[in-house]
């Protein structure tokens, strides 16, 4: 089953352009983007997320169009983690979360137990409790992308859609991020939809791969299909072999013979 | 800074705000050209003071002391919102053309047509509501962006300081009476100035804490505002029209008082934090209490002339400002 769909989307911004671009996101899944920079990945983020507004096209969420639904409405639906904050204000971690859940308080005043209990919640799923009263200014990177990501999630979404989240993050941030997500996939049955630049977590951590060359949707299928050494030859012009150990791919570059993760 | 600190350093701001608005009032009520000892102020206040003394108070010092309080209040909230929604740690009423606009529109009425110099505060502030609104207009593209009004709003401001210039020039022998509107000022101020503005600016000082939660999710940025569901577009231009107004309705009957809306929320900013929960009411009593704190030096420390109480806050309110941004970062 579809969660979002894209029906011949075009877009144009300055030399950039999407065009009639068609492709599917499935439900409860982990779905990867990826592609070259200028590809057309975060501007199709956006576009999901109603930061831009095609030109031609439908942009589909559960059978209703997107520009139909009222932006409090959609905002309960789908969000998106951006690539990064422009602004950062100078409060606490919990104050930061319980933004989430300002599309549910419109109209009203002040949180609800509920929304306590959900603060609460997000908190947790990303062990967040002990730095809950800390100010934002205070956190490492990898604290602070959590943060952001407990917000999201007290948002209560479906669609979680992630810009490039491990920019930034070493190795163990990297891998903590991404098996926070699969948790929340699997126990939540929220639908994740990444960028991410690093082939080999998209190939470990994704059900699907979408791979976008140039505005256009290149192939998509599963890691195993799509992760090819022929993949890489013709949309990142690289010349490495692709192997897969224990579901997890090693790329290695043929020039070099040296191993990249 | 640790969330009990801050707690304990809004509650001791907020005492500090209140004793000086209590202050503030005491000064302007019993300073002057007569003094009237708080004892007397209270028996006036009571209604069995000496005449004298109920005439000064009742007649000159009480209502000019009201408008110097709301048009404080009314300047520095006016700078608060649009520091919210600017992104421009300058923005402050000029940048929206209130100044310039309110300006034109007052000079006209005083040298031009001065038999109708009685509706001054009308077209004052009908002169800075439509500057803005011509900002806006030249800023918009699909929605208005910060920078386009920023650069919208230097060019207003040019043509405008530009038409002004022009008209004292062409009408030098009349400049005199507008000098003293044109760097602000409460000399004069009553009763008649209260009403005309009282019920406007309290209920756009009502209307402002409606823009508290909007301009706190602003902070996080545009793009994350639009996610959690705001019309980050509409919510803007309402701002920038609420702080217009706010801004005009003190431009109207004080004049070009500068510095207020720009200095007071930087100040309260430093001290409590970018929450708009507080930094919001907190600049309101911060400006009503500047500006008839500084209006009562004003009119006492150089008698027997009295200082237009724009020019006295400029000159406070600059070198404080560059001590500020030299000791701490602002933005």
């Amino acid at each position: 089953m579809q969660a979002l769909e894209t029906r011949n989307i075009s877009f144009q911004q300055g030399a950039f352009h999407l065009h009639d671009l068609s492709l599917a996101i499935e439900k409860g899944k982990v779905t990867t983007i990826v592609g070259p920079n200028g590809s057309g990945k975060s501007t199709l983020f956006k576009l999901f997320a109603k930061l831009l507004k095609v030109r031609q096209g439908e942009l589909v969420l559960n059978n209703e169009s997107v520009y139909e639904i009222g932006r409090n409405d959609f905002s309960k639906k789908i969000t998106l983690l951006l690539q990064k904050n422009d602004l950062m204000p100078n409060i606490t971690v919990r104050e930061l979360v319980e933004y989430g859940r300002v599309p549910y308080q419109r109209g009203r005043k002040g949180k609800t137990f509920e929304d306590k209990e959900i603060v609460n919640w997000a908190l947790e799923e990303c062990q967040l409790e002990k730095y809950q009263d800390r100010m934002l200014t205070t956190l490492s990177g990898g604290e602070l992308q959590r943060v952001r990501i407990a917000m999201a999630l007290a948002q209560k979404t479906d669609i979680l859609l992630l810009d490039e989240p491990t920019t930034y993050l070493d190795i163990a941030h990297v891998i903590e991020l991404m098996e926070l997500m699969k948790r929340i996939n699997q126990k939540y049955q929220v639908t994740i939809v990444m960028v991410l630049h690093e082939l080999a977590y998209a190939g470990a951590y994704s059900d699907s791969i979408i791979v976008m060359k140039k505005g256009e949707v290149y192939t998509k299928g599963s890691p195993l299909d799509v992760l090819t050494s022929k993949l890489l030859k013709e949309v990142y012009e690289v010349d490495a072999t692709v192997a897969f150990q224990n579901g997890f791919p090693l790329i290695i570059p043929n020039q070099t013979n040296q191993m990249i993760i | 800074m640790k969330i009990e600190v801050r707690k304990r350093r809004r509650m001791n701001v907020f005492v500090l705000l209140v004793a000086g608005l209590l202050l503030s009032v005491y000064a302007g009520l019993s300073f002057g050209a007569v003094s009237v000892p708080l004892s007397d102020i209270i028996n006036v206040l009571k209604g069995d003071g000496k005449e004298a003394f109920a005439n000064i108070i009742y007649q000159l010092r009480l209502p000019r002391i009201l408008v110097g309080l709301l048009v404080g209040a009314c300047l520095a909230t006016s700078g608060a919102l649009l520091q919210g929604v600017m992104k421009n740690p300058l923005a402050d009423p000029g940048i929206i053309g209130v100044s310039a606009g309110g300006g034109l529109m007052a000079m006209i009425t005083m040298i031009m047509y001065p038999q109708y110099s009685y509706l001054l505060p009308y077209t004052a502030y009908v002169g800075a509501f439509a500057s803005t609104l011509c900002i806006y207009f030249f800023a918009w593209d699909k929605g208005a962006s910060p920078v386009k009004i920023v650069l919208a709003g230097v060019a207003m401001n040019a043509l405008l300081g530009a038409m002004t210039n022009g008209i004292m020039v062409l009408y030098s022998d009349r400049v005199q009476s507008v000098i003293g509107w044109l760097s602000g000022g409460l000399n004069g101020r009553g009763w008649y100035h209260f009403g005309i503005i009282f019920p406007v600016a309290i209920v756009m000082l009502i209307l402002s804490f409606f823009a508290i939660k909007p301009i706190n999710l602003l902070l996080l940025g545009d793009d994350s505002a639009k996610l959690l569901g705001q019309h980050v577009e509409l919510v803007r231009m309402l701002i920038i029209f609420l702080a217009s107004f706010l801004a005009g309705i003190a431009v109207s009957v004080a004049g070009l008082i500068g510095f207020v809306g720009l200095v007071v929320p930087h100040m309260i900013r430093l001290l409590i934090g970018e929450d708009y929960r507080f930094l919001l009411p907190y600049s309101m009593l911060g400006g009503a209490v500047l500006v008839v704190l500084a209006d009562t030096v004003a009119r006492t420390a150089f008698d027997p002339i009295e200082l237009p109480v724009g020019i006295l806050l400029a000159a406070l309110g600059a070198p404080f400002f560059i001590f500020l941004l030299r000791k701490r970062r602002m933005v």
